[in-house]
């Protein structure tokens, strides 16, 4: 496939990046390239082989069901970019008028 | 005394014998770090009272006669990608600059406990996505042996550290390389453990499924006492192995006279391997078989589709970790109240991270989102877990012939920094013969091989079946008996 500049707003969108208009050729083309290379994958055949997504045995672990303690809370505030006493302060998420 | 010239086994010995205190150990290193860090920059951060009261600490306990560890007192130099209370931990990114973790590493816990004292942390590409330490915002490591030439990545701090004698042991950490070739480019010992063996936590994700920690040292036998440190189960990870812990030091002087090496055809053979490093694999092939050890060929027919399946799951990987860095939490908050956007908050999320991100993190965030994308998860992501499969069933093949591989780290010796930052399909090729051991999950370990005629380091790997780290350990205890692998130090002045 060739990626187009629309995918790359798109990708960008997904990724919460913000990308400035001048950015937007220059991204294409080096994501276009990095894409092209691993495209070479389409020459191996992989019908039936069971994709791997870690290299050990990995199974759920799981301990037993008894409360410990967590990180505290204030050790868990300490490196907020904005708070409100117990709380990580945020821009609203809604009914904000412009 | 030059202690840049002792081993760590060797500086621990002299402090447990109290020849040497840990504060003369630990001021002698410092004062190296002073003299040669504005120039190497391996350091991101140099923690100079914290590291004398702690060698105090450890004096004081030694003089009381406390049973102590071989390492106690031993300075040691800590990647900038390891939580640790007392530091900061940057990962070299503006979205990091001022983080202090709440809490420290499984694998620093554990240094701490066996007296180690921690000198600083170490630069390295942003996130450890990078081959050549360029990418970080403390600026590019210098690799000792050649100024104009990069220490190699991501952990090239760690590294050029060990070969600039600014710390007698370091701790690096490897996705698709990053421990082996920095160790490679800056002429030391590094050791990639079995995925699993160090525990993961505390260790800020990169690719979840292929970053392991693990050291890198100027002896073998150092490699050995410092994995025997950091290595074993932890509940915090999930993903960390439930095995013993052998006394790797302990091990290393078996002989290797039954061991089976098997070389790796398509990297002994690859056109773009520069001759001096295949003639250093043939010295080792040479050495290995005067002591009664066997040589086998081997292939690994899918190693050439390594790079293109690592640039595919390790973006990925890496997209979804990455999200974390949201600007609410912790890390950078961009200002964004005088946008007037549609939605503030999404404003937050898009310009904290843009501006917190460095080009080559944003390059693969974007590109593990694309085949992650809706559309194009099986053509390339679902393809490449696929390929991910078959590259570590040519490894299990190979293991039933031999007991470990012997082959390049590198295609080249250390190149010159700048040269690649343009180009990252470039970058991303020279990791050719290191992503497979991630891939498979298995250790693998880089040692010096000598010199080229320019003066640069030249190294050779060894990878070997999952948890024989062991044996990788000895056949690299058996190298560094000859002439052409003892370690050095680089001259600066």
């Amino acid at each position: 496939m060739q990626l187009s500049s629309a995918d790359v707003l798109k990708v960008a969108k997904l990724a919460r990046l913000h990308i400035s208009e001048a950015d937007v050729q220059p991204t294409t083309a080096q994501l276009a390239r990095i894409v092209e290379m691993v495209q070479q994958l389409d020459n191996v055949p992989t019908e039936g082989i069971e994709p791997m997504a870690h290299a050990l045995d990995v199974h759920s672990v799981l301990r037993p069901d008894h409360r410990l303690p967590s990180l505290d809370r204030q050790a868990a505030l300490s490196n907020a970019p904005q708070r409100d006493q117990e709380c990580f302060r945020v821009p609203p998420v809604m009914g904000h008028d412009h | 005394m030059k202690l840049e010239e002792l081993s760590a086994l060797d500086l621990g010995r002299k402090i447990a014998g109290r020849t040497l205190s840990s504060r003369e150990v630990v001021a002698y290193f410092l004062e190296r770090i002073a003299r040669f860090n504005s120039s190497i920059t391996a350091f991101s951060q140099v923690c100079a009272d914290l590291a004398l009261e702690k060698a105090d600490q450890i004096d004081r306990q030694i003089a009381s006669g406390m049973a102590m560890g071989p390492l106690a007192g031993v300075p040691i130099a800590i990647k900038d990608i390891l939580c640790t209370r007392e530091m900061r931990t940057t990962c070299g990114s503006r979205m990091l600059e001022n983080f202090v973790a709440p809490y420290d590493a499984t694998s620093v816990e554990k240094m701490e406990r066996a007296g180690l004292v921690t000198l600083g942390k170490t630069n390295m590409d942003e996130f450890a996505m990078g081959a050549s330490t360029e990418t970080s915002i403390f600026g590019a490591t210098h690799n000792p042996w050649s100024l104009e030439r990069t220490a190699g990545g991501s952990s090239g701090g760690s590294a050029a550290a060990l070969a600039a004698g600014m710390t007698p042991l370091s701790i690096g950490t490897d996705t698709g390389g990053s421990i082996r070739q920095p160790a490679a480019f800056c002429g030391v010992c590094g050791l990639k453990p079995t995925y699993g063996r160090v525990s993961r936590y505390g260790l800020v994700a990169f690719a979840s499924s292929l970053d392991q920690i693990g050291p890198l040292a100027h002896r073998v036998e150092d490699l050995a006492a410092c994995l025997e440190t950091i290595a074993g189960h932890d509940s915090r990870d999930s993903t960390s192995i439930n095995a013993p812990v052998p006394q790797y030091t302990r091990l290393i002087n078996r002989s290797i006279s039954n061991m089976r090496i098997g070389v790796v055809r398509e990297q002994i053979e690859h056109a773009g391997l520069a001759p001096e490093i295949r003639s250093a694999v043939n010295r080792a092939m040479e050495f290995l078989t005067g002591l009664g050890a066997t040589i086998v060929d081997i292939g690994l027919p899918h190693s050439r589709y390594s790079i293109a399946t690592y640039y595919v799951i390790a973006p990925c990987e890496a997209s979804s970790n990455l999200a974390r860095y949201d600007g609410a939490h912790y890390g950078l908050r961009a200002d964004t109240k005088s946008l007037h956007g549609e939605s503030p908050l999404e404003d937050m999320y898009c310009h904290s991270r843009s501006q917190g991100f460095g080009e080559e993190v944003k390059r693969r965030i974007m590109l593990g989102t694309f085949a992650l994308s809706s559309g194009y998860y099986d053509a390339y992501y679902r393809k490449a877990q696929q390929v991910r499969r078959l590259i570590f069933d040519d490894y299990h093949r190979a293991f039933e012939q031999a007991d470990v591989l012997l082959g390049p780290v590198t295609p080249t010796t250390a190149f010159r920094l700048g040269e690649r930052l343009q180009d990252p399909v470039q970058m991303y090729l020279g990791d050719l013969f290191t992503v497979g051991a991630n891939l498979a999950g298995i250790p693998a370990l880089a040692i010096p091989a000598g010199n080229d005629q320019a003066g640069l380091p030249l190294s050779i790997q060894l990878q070997g079946p999952p948890l024989a780290e062991e044996k990788l350990l000895s056949v690299a205890y058996q190298l560094e008996q000859a002439l052409f692998f003892q370690p050095r130090t680089a001259n600066l002045s």
